[in-house]
């Protein structure tokens, strides 16, 4: 069997209930009930997870970096969605 | 052993549990349904989250759901008093705000009903409970926004009001829920701010500004107090939910933060205080306050608000007026479809 035509998959790790999965890095595998025994046998050696997804690298729809200027900047020119936009007087307390 | 639960099917069958957690875990779903909310229970006393694949009793779910469609379908039907102000925002940036206020709303809304639907219910049933009256929103977007000022009451107070109460969600029991909560917090603050700086500019104004400042404060203060609901010795939910740890802390005391929050605020403004029996109580260190109008609270929750039909008529035409749009959507789906498929038979 050869790696080439193995699955690529991508790891996420819950590291503690209530946070979010993080992505942890990629494995190739056969399947996904296989990729996530590797990824319970490579990534949480050390109780790093308490859940693990994976999910095929080919599923993951991505934007580009390069575009990313331009896929972005309608937020540049929008300073009045941030808080810190607003004076508000200390007398009134956080807000 | 590898399990997964399929949680998002419509029948909801639990096929297996998830394992990777614990050697204890792993075998948990050979336990009997006492066990298993023993153990759910257990996670819920020591401080940890619940997440979607967990056993969880179907109280709790259904608990859960409720509040958390409450809580997306207030987003969603709060941004109609306000949007009903955009083409009236007195200047270009006030109406850029504004405009950018009403899209968070709507970001809000699709947040919680998405966290929603992870307890396998589907966006369609939300909605449609909506609109047939059977699910609640906040009954505070039952009064109409009158004026320029009410743009600024609501920001800072309705929206102050919800996040005293969403930052106390913050810590709710249910993963997706308090993650949305944290996010929502974040973008929250703006909200508050903006109606706030309204509020000033307007107290800081002309004479009629003022006023208009202060008939924004007398209308929106005491419905604000209701956001946080009944007294916690009338509250139909509370007592299950704070054993769940969905609520962390009770209607009145949230309602008591938000009061004394509120007070400092309303005196700087130079504005009169909408309650009169408002004093500080420098032993309990907090204020003690006038009594809420709670007839005016039930009638506007069963129905009978300003503006009740016309919220609930407005989100069904919107819902009909878009169905070309979602209509076009799986259309244009099906023509990417039937044109990879052509493009692949003629190579």
């Amino acid at each position: 069997m050869s790696l080439e035509k193995l699955e690529l998959f991508e790891v996420f790790l819950r590291s503690k209930r209530g946070l979010d999965h993080k992505h942890a890095g990629s494995l190739h595998a056969e399947d996904k009930e296989q990729a996530l025994e590797y990824a319970r046998d490579v990534y949480t050696r050390r109780s790093e997870g308490v859940s693990i997804w994976v999910v095929r690298s080919n599923d993951i729809c991505a934007s580009q970096e390069d575009d990313s200027d331009s896929f972005f900047d309608p937020s540049d020119d929008k300073p009045y969605r941030h808080a810190t936009y607003y004076d508000i007087p200390k007398e009134v307390g956080t807000m | 052993m590898i399990h997964s639960v399929d949680l998002y099917s419509k029948n909801r069958i639990i096929k297996v549990v998830n394992i990777l957690t614990t050697g204890e875990e792993m075998t948990k779903y050979n336990k009997s349904e006492a066990e298993l909310e023993a153990i759910f229970q257990q996670k819920i006393d020591s401080e940890q989250k619940i997440e979607p694949k967990d056993w969880m009793p179907e109280a709790y779910r259904k608990n859960l759901i409720r509040q958390m469609s409450q809580h997306a379908h207030s987003e969603i039907i709060g941004m109609q008093p306000e949007g009903n102000f955009i083409t009236r925002a007195p200047s270009l940036r006030r109406k850029t705000v504004l405009l950018s206020k009403v899209q968070d709303e709507g970001g809000h809304g699709l947040y919680l009903y998405s966290a929603t639907e992870t307890l396998g219910i589907e966006r369609s049933e939300l909605i449609s409970a909506l609109q047939s009256g059977q699910a609640k929103y906040a009954s505070i977007f039952n009064y109409p926004a009158q004026t320029w000022g009410d743009m600024g009451a609501i920001g800072w107070l309705v929206d102050g009001a919800a996040i005293v109460n969403q930052v106390s969600l913050q810590r709710t029991s249910y993963g997706p829920y308090a993650r949305g909560m944290i996010r929502i917090c974040k973008e929250e603050s703006f909200h508050q701010r903006q109606g706030y700086v309204i509020m000033m500019e307007l107290a800081k104004g002309t004479p009629a500004q003022k006023q208009m400042a202060q008939d924004s404060l007398n209308r929106f203060y005491w419905p604000s107090l209701m956001m946080f609901g009944p007294h916690d010795s009338e509250s139909a939910h509370s007592a299950k939910s704070m054993k769940w740890k969905i609520k962390r802390e009770t209607n009145d005391d949230l309602r008591q933060k938000f009061i004394d929050q509120t007070a400092p605020q309303i005196a700087y403004l130079g504005l009169e205080h909408p309650d009169k029996d408002l004093v500080w109580n420098e032993e309990k260190g907090q204020h003690d306050s006038g009594e809420i109008d709670w007839e005016e609270f039930y009638a506007v929750i069963n129905g009978n608000g300003h503006s009740n039909r016309q919220r609930i008529q407005h989100h069904v035409k919107a819902h009909e007026e878009g169905a070309w749009v979602r209509d076009a959507m799986s259309e244009y789906k099906q023509k990417k479809l039937q044109r990879k498929i052509n493009a692949e038979t003629a190579a």
